[in-house]
């Protein structure tokens, strides 16, 4: 980030610089997820327009309803744990933060380049079972912890999958650092032909799906949202949430989904990097965020033309989803990768 | 001492261990403790105020209970203090999304007192608006269908095109929700001009849109998974609890009053349909038929419109409406199942007795049997499946 | 069959549905998703009622004897009439002065008001009316109790009757304007 600017940069001014930038990498991607996505083309989807009043076409909605949580009252039941159901929906943003350290946006463009870098973003993203659990649970609501147990259960499930999935990857690519996998895909090549590359998505597209289906369910997003399965938990491990906090749990959903489609597309579409182009060449510095963007929109589009179509799994269902479709085939699909990698 | 499991499907099979397992799960000395989970009285899933206590343990129900009455209007006494005409627009807000069906076994009881009938167009026009009431109930319970399971586009589709059949009821009653348009001795008003084209219209889209949801919905394979054989209603149970309408033909029993037992003043057997049913009683059945019965019904109105009569739409009754004493009960197909009245006269201007036999209500009555030993989710695609209106529950 | 085939349709009528929406005159055209959704803007755009749609009622005062018919009939007793005798001229010179009941009050409370279009029925005189205007929502709800002069006005809102469908014996009644 410093050779970007090519100036020295103090510290502090480094701290805050990635401070911002984190913020705008978290939130900007959540906002426009749910303006164009969950207001807009849901919208379309079912023959209405959506948000229309608050700025052109309802594009400060979004603004209008943080507006709002602020002013309502941040109710704690009775019986509540204070403490802990104050703390837990910033346990939830706080996985988010975590995962966007080591993306890559662009050859100098990271906020930390760990060498186990997938391995950390797997990693921390459990952390928000944690607080979803501490949510589920510190309500004192039945429907709460109804909801934060089934959440539990589905996200330790799908969590395997998820890290299975990647692991093809991972074995192809020969390393665990984010950037490293994007160069192995700029400078990769199928089967001798070298032209576009070697986007993982093409040798790894049933580790795609298979990290596309986890990703579903570790967002809770339908079909796989029972933890919060409205109509019959009500919220599950929000409904005894409100205002500011409710927001955050909001906020926390969609920025996670920004962020897993970031590693996604890092992982299976290239990161920041467009075939035909020179992967060390500066433009990617200013270029690469907002190709990273674009790519995410796709991914992210996948998650919600899925969340508008399907009814949700039953608890049983999604758990041999899991257990005995995704885990057994993923695990063929390493095996399928190493035999690959050793032969070629 | 062996329990015999007469020649069930593996369906119900399974269903019966599961109960066992319920019931033995109570019996078991080192217990896990059970939760009470209280669903409602306001509650998503029950779209009014149906309240269900669910003995739970784990996400499995042990005993359920449903508790009715936190919308009772007491329509029933309420009418023994109306004139004849009064009622009708009281017992609109009983099942309130197909609102015309519930004037029309009342109407045609009064009449049946009085022995006037309605003349053949208004006789016509009342099956048509029966038959469009029930089209704009089902859709709504097909799509609210979606949202119970957890899919938001097909109410969203539902609401769009129910909006269709809804003007076309507005268009000729005056009331969307409301109509009070059924009179002793034939309708309030005559069509208005362009109505029969504009209303084959709105049955085009009506059928358009059970292609849609058949596609979006019915074929989805999680939505199959989540439906099929879970809650099954046997043949013999539904009729012990006096189920009606759809809920006891998705169960396999071939009965559907508007054939059977059509009262005089609706004009069915002058058309070509069909009762469907579904041999399977499980939820997915239950919503099949529902399907089915909107596409045989908009085929029902497109029939009748090509052949309405002309002529009077009122037979001469007197200006102050004072029934002569006796009793009459008549009970019609409403989109809920079956609903009827029993009026008791003595010969004044109000009715002495009115007994609404609402079909929500025992339809809902099955629930304690049927939802022991399903999962929580589970209660849900039951409830949705069994579709109630809560209005028609309470009165 | 397997996972795939009706998930993938379902898939499909959702996009189906959103292009729809989207490009209204077909996928080449600009899009324009205000004229491809169902939906209206509602203070923006409206929607025009049917004719005969129970918006509000409408009072034609010069008809209303006061009979007090429709308060009578009104299942909710929501209508108020008062009125005393007069005497007018007499309609012929040198004849005896008529008999003529004169309105003093005719409230209708639309908060109770069910909309059952009972009273307008009854009438025997062509005094009251519907007219299919909405918006009159207040937000007090004493200030739904609409008297004789706000009843009046509605009168200049109520459509004409429409003419009927072929095949109807009912004649087509004038609104007196
Ligand atoms: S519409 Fe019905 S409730 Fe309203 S004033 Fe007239 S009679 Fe009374
Ligand atoms: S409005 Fe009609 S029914 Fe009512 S008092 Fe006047 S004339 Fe009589």
């Amino acid at each position: 980030m410093i050779s970007i600017l090519s100036v020295e940069i103090p510290y502090w001014g480094q701290t805050t610089f990635r401070v911002l930038g984190g913020l705008a990498a978290v939130l900007l991607p959540a906002g426009a997820l749910v303006y164009i996505y969950l207001f807009k083309l849901m919208s379309f989807v079912q023959s209405r327009l959506g948000p229309m009043e608050a700025g052109p076409a309802g594009s400060l909605q979004l603004l209008a309803e943080v507006g709002k949580a602020f002013q309502k009252e941040d109710i704690f039941p009775r019986k509540a744990d204070k403490l802990v159901f104050a703390a837990a929906p910033f346990v939830v943003l706080m996985s988010t933060f975590l995962l966007i350290l080591v993306v890559p946006f662009g050859p100098d463009a990271w906020f930390v380049n760990l060498d186990t870098g997938i391995f950390f973003a797997l990693a921390v993203s459990s952390v928000s079972v944690i607080g979803i659990l501490m949510a589920g649970w510190a309500s004192a609501s039945k429907y709460s912890l109804l909801g934060g147990l089934r959440a539990a259960g589905q996200l330790i499930a799908y969590e395997l999958p998820l890290v299975l999935a990647v692991m093809g990857v991972v074995i192809q690519a020969g390393t665990l650092n984010m950037q490293e996998i994007v160069y192995a895909q700029a400078e990769g090549e199928i089967f001798g032909i070298s032209g576009i590359g070697n986007p993982f998505i093409i040798t790894q597209f049933i580790g795609f799906a298979i990290f596309l289906i986890a990703m579903q369910a570790e967002l809770t997003q339908p079909p796989f949202d029972m933890p919060v399965a409205e109509s019959e938990l009500v919220s599950g491990y929000m409904t005894e949430y409100s205002g500011i906090r409710f927001l955050l749990f909001f906020i926390g959903e969609f920025a996670t989904a920004g962020v897993f489609s970031m590693i996604a597309s890092v992982l299976f579409l290239g990161g920041w990097w467009v075939p035909g182009l020179d992967p060390d060449s500066n433009l990617f510095n200013i270029l690469g965020p907002a190709v990273l963007f674009g790519k995410v929109m796709l991914v992210t589009f996948l998650i919600f033309w899925f969340r508008f179509t399907y009814p949700r799994f039953r608890e049983d269902q999604l758990q041999k989803l899991a257990w005995k479709v995704l885990i057994p085939l993923s695990l063929v699909n390493i095996v399928a990768t190493g035999i690959l990698k050793v032969v070629f | 001492m062996t329990t015999q499991i007469p020649d069930l499907s593996e369906q119900e099979q399974l269903r019966y261990i599961s109960q066992q397992a319920a019931d033995a799960r109570v019996n078991v000395e080192i217990e896990t403790e059970g939760m009470t989970l209280n669903l409602g009285p306001q509650h998503p899933a029950t779209h009014g105020t149906l309240r269900i206590i669910a003995k739970l343990d784990g996400e499995q129900v042990v005993a359920a209970e449903p508790v009715m009455g936190y919308m009772h209007r007491g329509y029933e006494k309420l009418a023994e203090v109306r004139t004849y005409p009064q009622v009708t627009t009281l017992v609109n807000r009983i099942d309130w999304v197909g609102s015309f069906a519930n004037e029309t076994p009342f109407i045609l009881a009064a009449e049946k007192l009085m022995e006037v009938e309605a003349p053949p167009r208004a006789q016509y026009i009342r099956t048509i608006l029966h038959e469009m009431s029930r089209i704009a109930n089902v859709i709504l319970g097909i799509g609210d269908m979606g949202v119970q399971v957890g899919a938001v586009t097909p109410i969203f589709f539902a609401f769009r095109d129910r909006e269709y059949v809804l003007n076309q009821i507005e268009a000729v009653t005056g009331g969307r929700f409301h109509p009070n348009f059924d009179r002793i001795g034939g309708l309030k008003d005559d069509l208005p001009a362009g109505w029969i084209q504009n209303t084959k219209n709105a049955m085009e889209k009506v059928r358009d849109f059970c292609d849609q949801i058949e596609e979006l919905m019915y074929g989805n394979e999680i939505f199959q998974a989540r439906t099929r054989g879970i809650g099954i209603i046997p043949k013999d149970v539904g009729l012990a609890y006096g189920l009606s309408g759809v809920n006891i033909r998705g169960s396999g029993v071939d009965w559907d009053v508007r054939r059977d037992n059509m009262s005089p003043g609706l004009v069915y057997d002058q058309v070509d349909w069909k009762v469907w049913t579904h041999p399977d009683g499980d939820s997915y059945s239950r919503m099949w038929v529902r399907l089915q019965e909107v596409r045989e019904g908009t085929k029902i109105v497109d029939q009748l419109l090509d052949q309405i009569p002309s002529g009077p739409i009122m037979a001469k009754v007197p200006r102050i409406i004072k029934v002569p004493a006796g009793e009459a009960y008549v009970e019609t197909e409403n989109p809920l199942g079956v609903m009827g009245y029993y009026v008791v006269s003595k010969g004044d201007l109000n009715p002495y007795r009115v007994k609404i036999r609402s079909a929500s209500f025992n339809n809902v009555s099955i629930t304690p049997w049927l939802l022991k030993g399903v999962y929580v989710p589970d209660i849900i695609t039951i409830l949705g499946s069994l579709y109630f209106i809560l209005g028609d529950i309470d009165r | 069959m397997g996972l795939v085939p009706g998930m993938i349709k379902g898939l499909g009528v959702t996009a189906k549905s959103a292009i729809e929406t989207i490009f209204p005159d077909g996928p080449l055209k600009p899009p324009s998703p205000s004229k491809g959704a169902v939906t209206i803007q509602y203070p923006h755009e409206k929607e025009a009622p049917a004719p005969r749609a129970r918006g509000v009622i409408a009072l034609q005062e010069d008809n209303c004897t006061a009979c007090m018919l429709c308060a009578r009939e009104c299942p909710d007793w929501c209508i108020y009439i008062e009125g005393h005798k007069e005497k007018a001229p007499p309609r012929r010179a040198g004849g005896k002065p008529r008999q003529k009941n004169k309105l003093d009050r005719f409230d209708i409370d639309f908060a109770l008001c069910m909309y059952c279009g009972i009273c307008v029925e009854v009438c025997p005189f062509d005094a009251l009316f519907w007219s299919p205007e909405y918006e009159f929502s207040e937000p007090r709800i004493a200030d739904l109790l609409h008297d004789k002069s706000r009843l009046a006005e509605w009168m200049e809102t109520v459509p004409d009757f429409e003419s009927y469908e072929s095949g109807s014996e009912a004649k087509v009644r004038k609104v007196p304007r």
